[in-house]
Parts: structure tokens; C-alpha cells; sequence
């Protein structure tokens, strides 16, 4: 049963795939947020799955040494935390824009905003 | 000693200037900092490519750990020519900045209008040095967050919405790029670019290979705005503040292009870019179709920053085009390109925020007869407006010319027709706002319109003279050009 | 206020003790989970469920944003200048080899520092992102916040006039 083995990339392309279409299909702004933080979620689970070895621990050399001890990559989780810093930082820089923008417009659904803005230009 | 640690402090300067700028406070004083921080960061990208060119390419390990362990910044010849001209148009729109911020920007957020740009110019010199992958991407995003702030500070209230849009797209393009450096990290154990270079052919022919360049160059297509994923670019170079769109219409594209020939020839190498994955065809009919989609929009702009803002979408699909000839004429086109147009385009959004300056639009009906209250912003214009269209004597004309006989050199005669009358839809955008500006009477019961102050006059013409000596004494331009495109194809120096 | 009795008593025993937590993943993070951004997350919270729980105005007594401001910038201070001063000392820039006496305590004081600068900067971002948030809603005595946007509607009105 290999497919149950990838059950974890399975993961990553279901949320890889509800969260971009949550950015296409919806027009609600704070939900198009919601949805690229789901994208970008699935996008750390591929890198830790790809981490993780076998029987492996965490790598740090314990007492009396380390000689042929298993441990799991620690360079992907150094990315991901990399990475989820920039998205915490996108997310609140969208969040404030969209903060802006309900100030500015009125609403936050985008084909109100398209509407106010046809109007006007 | 200067010397040896070039290329960090070319990243670390700019890096630390930013939080410096957030502590001093009034408006005036952080644009005296960030104008010097830039050409301090001008002075240091130009002695790089002066050492680049006399000795060759060089490394550089952060913090002591030798490569493929750390993470080296490398450079060669393409990179320190990407580096002078993101550094140059930085030195030369700093000074501009003064009068345009503060006629665009409300005053309380001077200062974090100059933080971000000092993050977004170190963002941007930081994806053009580094030979380790993931620091594109960090780099990429500390320069597309700092963009997105910048592009929100515009006056109008689209300016906003516009940097949404930005956002939510430059975001997903970040990510399909981290995506693909995830599967190459997989494939291969490396996250250096050289050592990536040398691991990716054994692994070649996997599919998690093919889907990483797959992610990759849609990411990097994503934030490069060729043909159908540009749709961001519009609104967001046409509602940001004037020194905004002339800053980063002439740098952030381009440097998502130099991240495009990196992985493309560099890393993955053009055997597998353009044999196993049909990459050519791919990029030629895009690259086609967004020259004449989008030359064909601008021409019924209203909005004269839109207008540009079609037209350097346009401007990409020829670089891109140079790309897809894989030959070293073709490459070299498509880089002095880069370069061309980064001076014409900037030279172009400077003109325009001058012309907002004093008369507070840009829409081309608001422009008639703006030519006697503004000659020399507007012969600025035409002068740059020339070389977009690709009069001999600019720099345009050069790039065209290297870009017809690269074409002409693989012997596709339609694509070379396609592209002179290109040219001729160029002609019809520039010549609609040269109309208004110097052909139609306008309405005198405008507020007393003047000439732009020196402090705007003098950069715009700095940029406007470069387009034109660069048309006639392409002697630097065309030696880094063809230097570059001669290292990324592998032949020769 | 007696109504959030509890609230306040459990939120002023638990606040010290995040703190300290804080510190702890802080300077554990060479050996566990842990490190600048998660600590520098967690101190934030602790002052972030203060404004929560006791308001907005006393907690920017408590944190004035000027000091918020200053260690924003200290943090990434302190970061690059770690890098400078390890170029100073001879190595290429961030070798934090050459920082104390043998690499290895070099090693260690360098990191120690680095993370130190992140979790300082991302404490203080994490403060202002939530004070400038929470700050927004309330008052609308901030005009010149609201004069800097006209709405579009009354921007086309007077753009009509015109065109």
C-alpha cells in the first residue's frame, strides 16, 4: 500500500489545491488571505515531510556522544521557519491593507470595490 | 579591505541604514539618509563591476562556512551588471524623491516611506547576488513586502486595492518559487547554486525535477509579469507614488528576469531547460503575444502612468524574447534590453511625476497644451519616448537592433516583422500623450502651472542623457552584455 | 471592571510566568524547539493579553510606542552589527568564529547575540502590528489619518465637475 505511505503529500496537495482555489474563487478579501495562509500551510508540511528520516531523532549530540545515531534533517525546518515568518508578515500586511481599503470603500467584497472604482475613474 | 568584503557590504549597508532611517524621525533627515545609503550603494556595485570585469567572476562565503555548507554569494559579470543598474536607479531617483514625497505622500509617514525603500533596495540587491537558492526566495520576499507597502502609501484610494492585488499575486508566485526549491532540495541535497548545477543532471529525467522547474518558472513568470500572469502590474505601477513606479518599474521585473536566466542556464542548465521541457516555444509565443496585447492596450490608456505601466509589459515580452533564442546574440539583446529599458521606463515615470507635481494628474486629458508651462519635462519625455519606440541615436534603437539580428541570426524572418511593427503600435501610445502635451491648446483657467523644480529637472534629465549616450557609446553597456550572456550560455570567458 | 474580576487577577498571575517562558525558549534554542521568532512571539503575546484584558490606553502607558519604535530598530541593529563586527575582527561578514577567543565560544556568543536581535525585533513588530490594529477602530479623531483618503465617491463628485 505505498499510496497510504504518502499519506502526508497527499495532505499537502489537498490543502495546496483548497487554499489557491479559496484565493480565485472567492471574493470576500479577508478569505483570500485566509486562503493563501492554506497554501502557503501546505507548502511547510512538503518541506517537513522531506525532513523526516526513518527511525531518526532530533539532531542534537546528546551525552557521551553521537556516533551512529540517526536524526532527521534539520535543514528544511530552518526554511520553514523562514518561510512562516514571511507569512505571518504577508498575512498582516494584508490584513492592514484590507483594514485601509474597508476604510476607503466602504466594503470588503471585491466586485463591490470593482463597482465603486468603475464608477469613479 | 574594502575590497575583499564587497559583496556583503553591499547587502549589509542598505540593510542597516533601514533601521537607522526609522529612528530619525522627521521626513527631512530620512531622505538625506536613504539619498546617501544609495549612492554609497552606487559607488560600491560600481566598483564591483569594474573588479568583475578585470578579474572574473568571485565568491564570497557568509560567515566563513565554506560552500556548499553556507551560504556564498556569488558574483559574475551578469549579476554585477543587474547590481550597477538596480544600484544606479536607486542613486539617481533618491534626489527626485524629495519634492515628489512630499507632494504624494502625507507627511507622518515620510520615514517609513524611506525604511521601506531602503528594504525593498537591499531585497533587490540581495536576489541579484546571492548563489544560494533560498536566499532568492528571502530576499524576493523582503523586497515584494516592502513593494506592497510602498505601492499602498499612493494617494489614490486605488492605490490600495491595487497593492492587494499585488500582494495576493506576488504572493502565490513566491510561493510556487518555494514550492520548486523544495523539490530541488529534495532531488538533490543542496540548496547552492553551483552545487545544484552539478547534482541536477543525474537526477534529470524524475518527475519531482520536472515539476520543481515547472513551479519555478511560473513563480518567477508570476513576478516577472510575463503575458498572462501581468495582471498586477497595471494597477500597481499606475496609482503608486511617482517615485515608487519610476524606482521599481525600471528594477523589480528586471531582477526577476536575472533570477530566470539564473536557474534557467546557470542551475538546471539549457539541455534540460529547453530539450526536456519545451521551454522555447513556450516563452516565444508569450512573449509575442504579450509585445502586441499590450502595446495594443496602452494605446487606449487614459491614465498616462498606465499607459507606461502596459508598455514596460510589453518591454518584458522583448526581453523574454531575447531569452528564448538561446543564442549569446540573444541573450545579450535581452540583457541590454534590461538595461535600456530600465533607463528609458525610469526616465519615463520621472518625466510623469514631475508633470504631478505641478499639475496633480496624469490623466492625458489633463495634459493639453502642457508642453509651454513644462518644456523641458516634456522633451524629456519625447526623448525618452523616442528610444521606447526605437529611434537610431537611443539607446532603444541599440536593443531592437541586437534583438532583430539575434532573431534574424536563427532565421525566423516572421518574428523579426513581428517585432518592427511592434514598434509601430509604440509609436501610436507615444505619440497620443506627445499630442496632447504639445498639440492641443489647454485650458487656461488652470492653477499657475510652472516648470518642475531642479531637484526633479536634474535626475530626469540625468536619465534622459543616459538613453541617448548610450545610444550612441554602447561600449560598456554592450562589453557587460555580451560578457554575461557568453558566462550563462557557458562559452567562451 | 468587577465583572472581569477574574480575568484580570488570572491575566496579572500569568503574564510573569509567560515572560519567562519566553525567556526560556529564548536561550534554549540551541538545544529544543525554540529560538529568536518563537520567543520574541510569545514576550509579545504577554503584552498583547495585557492590552486585550486591561485596554488599549493603559498598556501604551505600560509600552510608549516611541520605545517600540527604538527596539524595533535595536534588534536588527544588534543583528548587522554582529556581522560588522565579525568583518571588524577579520572574519567575513556573520563568521562568528572569530568573535571571542576559539571558534566554538565565538560560535556561541554569535548565535546568542543573533537571536537575541530577532527575538527583540519581532517582539516589538508584534506589538506595534497589534496596537497599530486595535488602535484603529476606535477613535475618529485621528483626522489626518482620514483626510489623506478621500472616499472615491466624493472624489468622482469633484472630478466630475471638472471633466
Amino acid at each position: 500500500m505505498v499510496w497510504l505511505g504518502h499519506f502526508n503529500y497527499w495532505i499537502v496537495i489537498f490543502l495546496m489545491m483548497a487554499g489557491f482555489y479559496t484565493v480565485i474563487a472567492r471574493g470576500n478579501l479577508i478569505k483570500k488571505i485566509v486562503g493563501l495562509n492554506i497554501f502557503q500551510t501546505s507548502v511547510f508540511l512538503l518541506y517537513i515531510t522531506m525532513g523526516k528520516v526513518k527511525g531518526g531523532t532530533a539532531p542534537i549530540v546528546p551525552e557521551g556522544g553521537g556516533e551512529g545515531l540517526a536524526y532527521s534533517n534539520p535543514i528544511p525546518h530552518v526554511l520553514i521557519l523562514t518561510a512562516i515568518v514571511v507569512g505571518v508578515a504577508t498575512t498582516s500586511l494584508g490584513l492592514a491593507l484590507i483594514v485601509r481599503i474597508r476604510e476607503a470603500y466602504g466594503t470588503i467584497e471585491e466586485d463591490e470595490i470593482q463597482e465603486i472604482e468603475d464608477k469613479s475613474s | 579591505m574594502i575590497a575583499a568584503h564587497l559583496p556583503a557590504l553591499l547587502i549589509a549597508i542598505p540593510l542597516i541604514a533601514a533601521p537607522v532611517c526609522l529612528l530619525l524621525g522627521r521626513g527631512g533627515l530620512a531622505w538625506a539618509w536613504s539619498t546617501l545609503v544609495s549612492w554609497l550603494v552606487f559607488g560600491l556595485s560600481w566598483l564591483m563591476l569594474q573588479k568583475t570585469l578585470i578579474s572574473g567572476p568571485f565568491n564570497y562565503e557568509l560567515g566563513g562556512w565554506e560552500a556548499p555548507f553556507g551560504i556564498e554569494y556569488q558574483v559574475d559579470t551578469l549579476n554585477a551588471f543587474i547590481l550597477l543598474i538596480v544600484a544606479a536607479i536607486g542613486a539617481v531617483v533618491m534626489p527626485y524623491a524629495r519634492a515628489s514625497v512630499n507632494r504624494e505622500v502625507p507627511a507622518h509617514k515620510h520615514t517609513l516611506f524611506y525604511t521601506a525603500y531602503l528594504l525593498c533596495l537591499t531585497g533587490l540587491l540581495g536576489i541579484t547576488i546571492t548563489g544560494d537558492a533560498f536566499n532568492v526566495f528571502v530576499f524576493l520576499e523582503i523586497s515584494s513586502l516592502s513593494s506592497y507597502a510602498m505601492i499602498a502609501l499612493g494617494r489614490d484610494p486605488k492605490a490600495l486595492t491595487a497593492s492587494f492585488q499585488y500582494l495576493i499575486m506576488g504572493t502565490i508566485g513566491a510561493t510556487f518559487i518555494l514550492i520548486g526549491i523544495g523539490l530541488m532540495y529534495q532531488m538533490t541535497g543542496t540548496l547552492n547554486m553551483a552545487d545544484l548545477a552539478k547534482r541536477l543532471p543525474a537526477v534529470e529525467d524524475t518527475r519531482p525535477v520536472m515539476a520543481a522547474f515547472a513551479f519555478f518558472i511560473i513563480g518567477v513568470s508570476l513576478k516577472l509579469a510575463l503575458f498572462p500572469l501581468h495582471m498586477w502590474l497595471p494597477n500597481a505601477y499606475a496609482y503608486a507614488p511617482s517615485v515608487v513606479t519610476a524606482f521599481l518599474a525600471a528594477t523589480a521585473t528586471k531582477v526577476s528576469v536575472y533570477v530566470l536566466y539564473r536557474f534557467v542556464f546557470t542551475v538546471f542548465g539549457q539541455s534540460f531547460s529547453f530539450d526536456v521541457i519545451p521551454l522555447e516555444p513556450i516563452l516565444l509565443v508569450l512573449s509575442l503575444a504579450g509585445i502586441f496585447v499590450a502595446s495594443a492596450v496602452a494605446i487606449f490608456q487614459t491614465n498616462v502612468k498606465r499607459l507606461l505601466a502596459w508598455s514596460s509589459v510589453a518591454q518584458i515580452g522583448y526581453i523574454m524574447l531575447g531569452v528564448s533564442l538561446i543564442t549569446v546574440a540573444g541573450l545579450t539583446a535581452s540583457i541590454l534590453h534590461i538595461f535600456n529599458h530600465a533607463v528609458m521606463k525610469g526616465a519615463l515615470f520621472l518625466a510623469m511625476g514631475a508633470v504631478y507635481y505641478q499639475v496633480g494628474s496624469v490623466q492625458i486629458s489633463d495634459l493639453n497644451g502642457i508642453a509651454k508651462k513644462m518644456p523641458y519635462t516634456m522633451f524629456a519625455f519625447v526623448i525618452a519616448g523616442l528610444g521606447l519606440i526605437g529611434v537610431p541615436l537611443t539607446g532603444g534603437f541599440i536593443s531592437k537592433w541586437y534583438l532583430i539580428t539575434a532573431v534574424l541570426e536563427r532565421g525566423w524572418w516572421p518574428v523579426a516583422v513581428l517585432v518592427l511593427l511592434s514598434s509601430l503600435l509604440a509609436v501610436f501610445y507615444v505619440w497620443r500623450v506627445v499630442e496632447a502635451a504639445y498639440f492641443k491648446a489647454g485650458d487656461n483657467d488652470d492653477v499657475e502651472v510652472r516648470e518642475a523644480p531642479l531637484s526633479m529637472l536634474v535626475p530626469l534629465y540625468v536619465l534622459t542623457a543616459a538613453s541617448v549616450w548610450f545610444g550612441i557609446d554602447t561600449s560598456l553597456p554592450l562589453k557587460a552584455s555580451t560578457e554575461a550572456a557568453r558566462q550563462l550560455m557557458g562559452i567562451g570567458g | 471592571m468587577r465583572h472581569h474580576l477574574i480575568l484580570r487577577v488570572v491575566t496579572k498571575l500569568l503574564i510573569p510566568l509567560i515572560m519567562l517562558f519566553a525567556l526560556y525558549v529564548q536561550f534554549h534554542g540551541d538545544f529544543g524547539p525554540g529560538g529568536g521568532f518563537q520567543a520574541g512571539v510569545i514576550f509579545g503575546s504577554a503584552f498583547i493579553v495585557y492590552a486585550l484584558v486591561f485596554g488599549l490606553e493603559n498598556a501604551e502607558k505600560v509600552i510608549p510606542s516611541g520605545y517600540l519604535m527604538a527596539l524595533l530598530s535595536a534588534g536588527l541593529l544588534l543583528y548587522a552589527g554582529v556581522g560588522f563586527a565579525a568583518m571588524y575582527r577579520g572574519g567575513n561578514f556573520l563568521d562568528y568564529g572569530v568573535l571571542a577567543g576559539d571558534f566554538i565560544a565565538g560560535q556561541h556568543l554569535g548565535i546568542l547575540l543573533v537571536e537575541l536581535g530577532v527575538g527583540i525585533t519581532v517582539c516589538a513588530a508584534m506589538i506595534v502590528i497589534f496596537f497599530a490594529f486595535a488602535g484603529r477602530g476606535e477613535s475618529n479623531d485621528d483626522a489626518e489619518e482620514d483626510d489623506d483618503f478621500p472616499s472615491p465617491e466624493v472624489n468622482s463628485s469633484s472630478k466630475s465637475g471638472e471633466a
